[in-house]
Formats: C-alpha cells, sequence, structure tokens
C-alpha cells in the first residue's frame, strides 16, 4: 500500500511542487494549508509523514511539530520542515521541538525525494 | 509565501573564494602533488557550489557542479593536476565570476565558454562520467556515476551511537545502516552491551549502537550525507582507515577501540597506558626529568597552537569601505578645525586654551594617522592578480616569462591601490609585448630563453616605490627620437636626453610596436598610465639599458586624502604645493632677473633652472615683491623652479576635490581650508609644467 504524506504549507505552489514530486515518486498525498488546519486533518487520519513549512499563519510549523510529538500516533512519525536558512537556530529549534530532518529552500524534486527516502525508507 | 533570502552574504563570500581559489590554483600549477592545495581548491568550489544552491544561485550551482566533479577526481588521485586541468579550473573560475557579476545585473555571461570548460574538463574524465547536477542530495542516484578510483576502494571505520531519544524524532536508525550498506561492502558491529534486561527495557528508546567497516569507491563527504540529520544528537565518527595517518596514530586509539570492542577492560588499558612514562625511567632510557619535559614541551606547543588559532580568528573585522571613506572625511574635517583652533589659541592670551589646543593638536594627529593606518591594505593580493596576467599574456605571445615578487606586504591606501591596478596592466603588458623577446630571440642573444618580469614594492619615506623590472630588449633611445620626430611631437632641433626620450612612450597615441598584437601596439595605453599616475600625484621614471632589459618605477604618495603641503603667497592668494615634490626654497632678486635677460632660468649652484612665475601664470595684478622666492621642485625628473610672493611654511593639507566645475582644471589638484577658514588651492606641479611646455611650444617665440 502507498505511503501516505502530507504536506503542509499556506503557500499553493510549493503545496503543488511538493504534491507533484510526491505523487510521481508513487507517494499518497494529503494537503494542510497552515498548522492548524494541518493537525485537525491529522489527528483525524493518519498518514506515515509530514513535510512542513514553517512561517504560515494561524499555527507555524514549529508548534505544528511540538503538538504531533504529543500525541501517541505521531510520537514516532517522521517529520521534515522546509527552511530557508541553511544553518542557525531554525533548524535547531525544530529539530529540539521533534523534527526528523530538514530541507532548505530552494530545492529541486530529487533532494526532496532524497531526503524522504532517508527518513521513510 | 514568498522566499526572500538576501543573496549579498552569498555573492560576497563568493567573490572571495574566488580570489582565493584563482591564488590557490596558481600555486598549484607550481607544485602540482600538494594535497593541501587540491583540498583548499576543492573545499572553495565545494563551498561555492552549496551556498549558490541554497541562494538560488542555480547556474553557478550546476555550473560549479561540473567543475568540482572533475576536481574531486584529482583530489582523489585519479587524474593528475596537469596544466590543461588548471587551464580550464581557471577560465571555470572567471566564469563562475562571470555568473555572478550577471546575477548582479553586470553582462550576460557566455554559455558557449561555459560549455567549452565542461567538454574540457569531461574529456579529462577517464570513465567519461555524466553526473546529473542534482545528484549531491540523492546519494543512491550518485551511486556508481562516479569514476573507479585507481587507488582502489577505501576503508571506512563509523561510529553510530544514536541517542536514547532517537525515535521520538522519527529516525529509523536501520533505514541509515541501510543506506551506508548501498554505500559499498560492510561489516557491521552491534554494541548491545547497554541493552537492560526484558523487565527494564524501554522499547521507546534505543539502546544499540553500531560500528560499521565499510569498503567504498565513494568519498566521507557521501557517508556524512546520510547521517547530516542525526549528526547532532548522536554520536557519528567516521574515519578513513588505511590513510597512512591513521595507521601511524597513537596507541591510544587502538586502546580506545579495543575497550569499545570489549576485547579488554578499560582497567586493564589503563594499567597498560599508564606507566608508560614510568616504564621508559625504569628500564633507564630517561631520566624523569626528561620525560617531564617532553610533556611540558607537548604542552606548550599545544597551549601556543591554541592561543594562535584564537588570535587569529580574532584579529580582523570586516568594515564596509565606505564606512571608512566616511571616517576619513570625518577626521580631515577634524584636522581642519584643530588647524582653526591652533591659530585663535595662539592669538588669545589664555595659557588654558593653548593646553586644550596643543593636547587637541596631539590627539588629531595621533587619530589621523590611525585612521590612515587602517585603510592601509598589503599590495600582495593586487600582486597576485598580476601573476595571472602574467601567466595568460606570455601563453599568448608564446613566450615563456617567470613573474617574481617582492614586498608583497607593503601597504598602501586602499584607494590607491584600487586606482594602481589599471595602469599597472597597461606597463606589465607593455613589457611581456615589447619588452621581453621570444625564446629564440632571446637564446640567439645568449639571455636564457625564459625571460623575467620582477614586480616589486618599497616604502621610501612618505612615497612607496612599485618598480617593474624586465630583462627583455631594453628602450632604444634612438629609435624613441626618431619616431617622436616623425610623429611631429618633438621638433627636429631638439635634443632630448635618454632618460626624456624614455618619457615620450607615455604620449598619446606613441607605439613602438611594428605590429599591432591584441595585446598592445594600438598606441593607448602608456598615456593611460601617466593620467592615472598623476592622477594619484605620483610620478614615473623609466631607465633602461638596450639589450639588458626596463625598469620603470612609480612613486606614489601613501595615502591620497592627507598630504604635507607647502604653503605658499601669490598676491593676496594662498597656495599649497605638495611637499614631496619640492627640493629646496631659494631666493630670486631683480639682479638675478636682469641676468637672465628675459628668459626665464635662474643659475641654482651652477645648473640652469627653469621657472614658471606663478604671478604671470595667475595673472596676478599689481608689483612684484623686491625679493621674490623660487620653490626648485623635482617635475618628472627635471628640476623646475616656481616663482612665489612669499613661502608660508608647511601645512598638514586636508584634500578636498574642486568639484565637477573645475574637474578639468590643467593647474590645481584639489583645494584645502585654512585654519583661518579661507580656503587654498593646491597646485599640481606636474600638470602645470605640461601645460606651460605645451603653450610654448604652440608659440615659440
Amino acid at each position: 500500500m502507498a505511503k501516505k504524506i502530507m504536506t503542509v504549507d499556506d503557500s499553493s505552489s510549493v503545496r503543488q511542487m511538493v504534491g507533484l514530486t510526491l505523487k510521481g515518486a508513487g507517494y499518497e498525498v494529503v494537503e494542510g494549508v497552515d498548522g492548524q488546519d494541518a493537525l485537525t486533518k491529522l489527528k483525524a487520519s493518519p498518514v506515515d509523514m509530514v513535510v512542513t513549512d514553517l512561517n504560515m499563519p494561524n499555527m507555524d510549523g514549529i508548534t505544528l511539530i511540538k503538538e504531533l510529538r504529543k500525541l501517541p500516533q505521531y510520537k514516532f512519525t517522521p517529520i521534515v520542515m522546509l527552511t530557508t536558512e541553511s544553518q542557525g537556530s531554525r533548524k535547531l529549534e525544530g529539530k529540539q521541538a521533534g523534527a526528523t530532518g530538514w530541507i532548505v529552500k530552494p530545492f529541486k524534486p530529487p533532494q526532496l525525494l532524497g531526503v524522504i527516502k532517508k527518513v521513510l525508507g | 509565501m514568498a522566499i526572500e533570502i538576501d543573496t549579498s552574504a552569498f555573492t560576497e563570500e563568493a567573490y572571495e573564494l574566488l580570489s582565493e581559489l584563482e591564488d590557490s590554483l596558481l600555486e598549484l600549477e607550481e607544485n602540482p602533488t600538494d594535497q593541501d592545495l587540491i583540498g583548499r581548491v576543492f573545499r572553495a568550489m565545494h563551498t561555492i557550489k552549496g551556498s549558490g544552491a541554497m541562494f538560488g544561485f542555480d547556474e553557478v550551482a550546476e555550473f560549479t557542479h561540473e567543475v568540482e566533479t572533475i576536481f574531486d577526481l584529482a583530489r582523489n588521485g585519479t587524474i593528475p593536476v596537469t596544466k590543461v586541468l588548471i587551464d580550464l579550473t581557471l577560465a571555470a573560475r572567471d566564469h563562475i565570476r562571470a555568473l555572478l557579476d550577471a546575477a548582479a545585473g553586470g553582462d550576460e555571461a557566455d554559455k558557449v565558454e561555459a560549455q567549452r570548460i565542461i567538454d574540457g574538463l569531461r574529456a579529462l574524465d577517464p570513465s567519461n562520467s555524466d553526473q546529473p547536477a542534482a545528484a549531491k542530495a540523492a546519494p543512491a542516484a550518485k551511486k556508481g556515476a562516479k569514476a573507479k578510483d585507481e587507488d582502489g576502494p577505501q576503508l571506512f571505520r563509523i561510529r553510530f551511537k544514536p541517542h536514547p531519544e532517537i525515535f521520538a524524532n522519527g529516525t529509523n536508525p536501520l533505514l541509515l545502516l541501510g543506506e551506508v550498506t548501498d554505500l559499498g561492502e560492510t561489516r557491521v558491529v552491534t554494541h548491545h552491551e547497554a541493552l537492560p534486561e526484558l523487565e527494564a527495557l524501554d522499547p521507546e528508546q534505543c539502546h544499540v549502537s553500531w560500528e560499521i567497516f565499510l569498503t567504498t569507491e565513494e568519498g566521507e563527504n557521501a557517508i556524512e550525507d546520510i547521517f547530516i540529520f542525526v549528526g547532532e544528537d548522536c554520536e557519528v565518527n567516521i574515519r578513513a582507515l588505511d590513510q597512512e595517518e591513521e595507521l601511524t596514530t597513537s596507541p591510544q586509539k587502538l586502546g580506545d577501540i579495543l575497550v569499545q570492542r570489549g576485547d579488554i577492560a578499560p582497567g586493564i588499558l589503563e594499567d597498560a597506558l599508564k606507566p608508560i612514562g614510568d616504564r621508559l625511567i625504569a628500564s633507564g632510557a630517561v631520566s624523569q626529568s626528561k620525560v617531564k619535559a617532553a610533556l611540558e614541551e607537548q604542552k606548550a606547543v599545544k597551549q601556543k597552537r591554541d592561543q594562535k588559532k584564537k588570535q587569529e580568528s580574532a584579529t580582523s573585522i570586516r568594515v564596509p569601505s565606505d564606512k571608512l571613506d566616511n571616517l576619513v572625511d570625518l577626521v580631515g574635517e577634524l584636522v581642519t578645525v584643530q588647524a582653526r583652533l591652533n591659530q585663535i589659541s595662539s592669538t588669545r592670551d589664555n595659557h588654558d586654551l593653548q593646553v586644550i589646543a596643543e593636547e587637541v593638536e596631539r590627539l588629531t594627529g595621533e587619530l589621523r594617522d590611525n585612521t590612515m593606518s587602517i585603510r592601509m591594505l598589503a599590495i600582495g593580493s593586487t600582486f597576485n592578480k598580476f601573476k595571472r596576467l602574467v601567466r595568460d599574456l606570455s601563453k599568448d605571445l608564446g613566450k615563456e616569462i617567470e613573474m617574481t615578487t617582492e614586498g608583497a606586504d607593503t601597504e598602501l591606501d586602499k584607494n590607491v591601490i584600487d586606482q594602481l591596478n589599471d595602469p599597472l596592466v597597461h606597463i606589465i603588458r607593455n613589457s611581456i609585448d615589447h619588452g621581453v623577446e621570444g625564446p629564440e630571440e632571446r637564446v640567439a642573444n645568449g639571455k636564457p630563453a625564459q625571460g623575467k618580469i620582477h614586480l616589486a614594492a618599497i616604502h621610501s619615506g612618505a612615497s612607496v616605490l612599485i618598480r617593474v623590472d624586465d630583462d627583455g630588449a631594453g628602450l632604444n633611445a634612438d629609435m624613441l627620437r626618431q619616431k617622436a620626430v616623425e610623429k611631429g611631437t618633438v621638433p627636429p632641433d631638439v635634443e632630448l636626453t635618454d632618460k626624456e626620450a624614455y618619457q615620450l612612450i607615455f604620449g598619446a597615441g606613441f607605439s613602438m610596436a611594428k605590429a599591432i598584437t591584441n595585446v598592445s601596439g594600438r598606441g593607448v595605453g602608456m598615456d593611460v598610465v601617466r593620467r592615472s599616475i598623476d592622477n594619484l600625484r605620483g610620478t614615473i621614471d623609466v631607465s633602461s639599458t638596450l639589450g639588458k632589459g626596463t625598469s620603470i618605477t612609480l612613486k606614489l604618495p601613501l595615502t591620497l586624502a592627507i598630504i604635507e603641503g607647502l604653503l605658499i603667497k601669490v598676491g593676496d592668494e594662498l597656495y599649497v604645493l605638495p611637499l614631496a615634490a619640492v627640493e629646496e626654497c631659494v631666493e630670486l632678486s631683480a639682479g638675478d632677473v636682469a641676468n637672465a635677460h628675459g628668459r626665464h632660468v635662474i643659475n641654482v649652484r651652477d645648473e640652469i633652472v627653469p621657472y614658471i612665475r606663478l604671478r604671470d601664470r595667475f595673472e596676478v595684478e599689481g608689483t612684484r615683491p623686491e625679493i621674490e622666492q623660487i620653490v626648485i621642485s623635482e617635475v618628472n625628473e627635471k628640476r623646475v623652479g616656481f616663482v612665489v610672493d612669499d613661502v608660508i611654511g608647511q601645512h598638514q593639507t586636508v584634500i578636498k576635490s574642486l568639484g565637477s566645475n573645475f574637474e578639468h582644471s590643467e593647474e590645481f589638484s584639489g583645494a584645502t581650508i585654512l585654519g583661518d577658514g579661507t580656503v587654498a588651492l593646491i597646485i599640481d606641479l606636474g600638470k602645470m609644467v605640461r601645460f606651460v611646455e605645451s603653450e610654448e611650444e604652440e608659440s615659440p617665440e
């Protein structure tokens, strides 16, 4: 059965780009438009992995990661964050919140798939 | 969400890396087997590629990736560092620069050139691999595409000890181990000593760690890439085991391994290690104090090295150069105000005020010197650029030329260095094209086939001398005279000394080249040199021996912002002459003038010196003083007198530009504000002399 990945971003173009790449690689994709929306959807229906942006309205990515890690069903789920900085506090902050890894924007589809392969197998 | 990235951080870093890259490549050309240098070149490209991709400079990243791929082969020894490789990498470096310039709004980079470089580089790869540009982030795609390592695969030891909480981050260590095994042949040892009894086991925690022995043709980078996400909260230690230094490493490392593998207990290791010094003493091989001394020495060296590292990281900060320019302007204002303060305090009979004025004078002087020294840069980086120029040009012209430099650490004002680049380029080009002969001609003349160009910077008082020597054909003074007469720049009956003849090469449109090459010979160039050096208030001296070589010396002021001046008076106005050019001041009496029979010359200790009367030049009305003063100066290697009414004295001159209205002034290079607020014009002696000479030529009565 195809693994299910949620992509969370307030930018529809980023969601589309991530979605197309993942679908092309055979994953099932669901979308969240911000942290709050994603959290609601993720509670209702489990996924195998989450790819989330950090800066979003309503609920940011760091909070989303923290909220998800509190839920037993998401305690060990791979969560990858999208960052614009290659280094620095955001990455560390995300890691401390419980993110599995990160992808630095801008990225190309093969990079995204490389990271997903790394954390999802 | 808009992705806004400040790219200036990247471009600044990239430009710096590129200049480092050039230096390293040129050095590498001389020491093609230096692994350190190869590593430096590789790292510079790796960084440019990596940050280029992150900052959205895709073209830069992709292009650099291609170059890096080939250079990686040189790094791991698959291909040798050859001249061809260096040529191509240098060209690639230029192309990356062009790409960056293009991104900053410059001209578009040449795509054909890019393809030429990449094709050339790919041709160097024995397996002719064709890696996709994005392969870096996807190790699986990279595998197999890489060229076979001639030295055979390398053995790595990877110690991977996950943090107990690793699962809580969604990381699955088994996937990482799987990725490692994908890289090559592996032997994995699992350390499960820490695994608790079943009753005490927390299944949500990771209790095991691994040691992997990987034999792979991939580099360390590929392994590091696997652990990139866990690097911070896991212990990951990657070592190449079959490198020579690893085999000769200290025995403690071996002990550590044994302890970790459980072969010996830590206590046994400690016992085995501890008495080493004692055992040596016991066996009589060495005395206790000697062992102690050796240990102290080791400690001291280490401490010193650490200190040095610390210092290196703390000794410099970067400041945008316009901030410094601002600071210099402010110091200039302060010097002017201080002069006013001095003047006022000297007219008041107030001791307290005078003390303060003196203190301010001292502090201002120190502040001025400090500020100026901040803007001083070593000329070395400029010299390095010329290494490249000499190398490329001599290759184009089929000449063999070695360039040597001297005094690269000589410091000059940043603005002087910036403006010195173009004139030096012209001079060196000229030396390569007209000076140094081709190898056959040189051998026929009994010289070594390889020519020499020597670039030297020497401190000389408040000036710096930059000398360009070549051991080429030298200048032919007779031919220069003949050419000048043919061109009509010099009348046939004028006799020029050799020195004067040499100066002819700086005339506009003067060319000695028999044929126009693409390097020089169009008659532009050396007059540009003269103009640039004039603007820098410098002078040019040429000496040459026919058949032996030519030496061109530029004398430049240390700084452009503040000069020592000689304050003089003509009529009611004050002017400043640059003190550096002044040789002496003598009196000009009415009798001297009468003796010269209307010619503007004076006899100074048996030497006839022509003079220019500033009163006449500036059309000052009124009568001349009974005794005038002549300031004898050296201008373009000739002594010329300037007749003034009175010499006031030395003056710290803060130079203010005249603004665009007076930009083309033939006689003044700037102005300065005196202590009482009046403005004094600064006379450009060289320009004035040339201007007077050209006027006289037009009306030779």
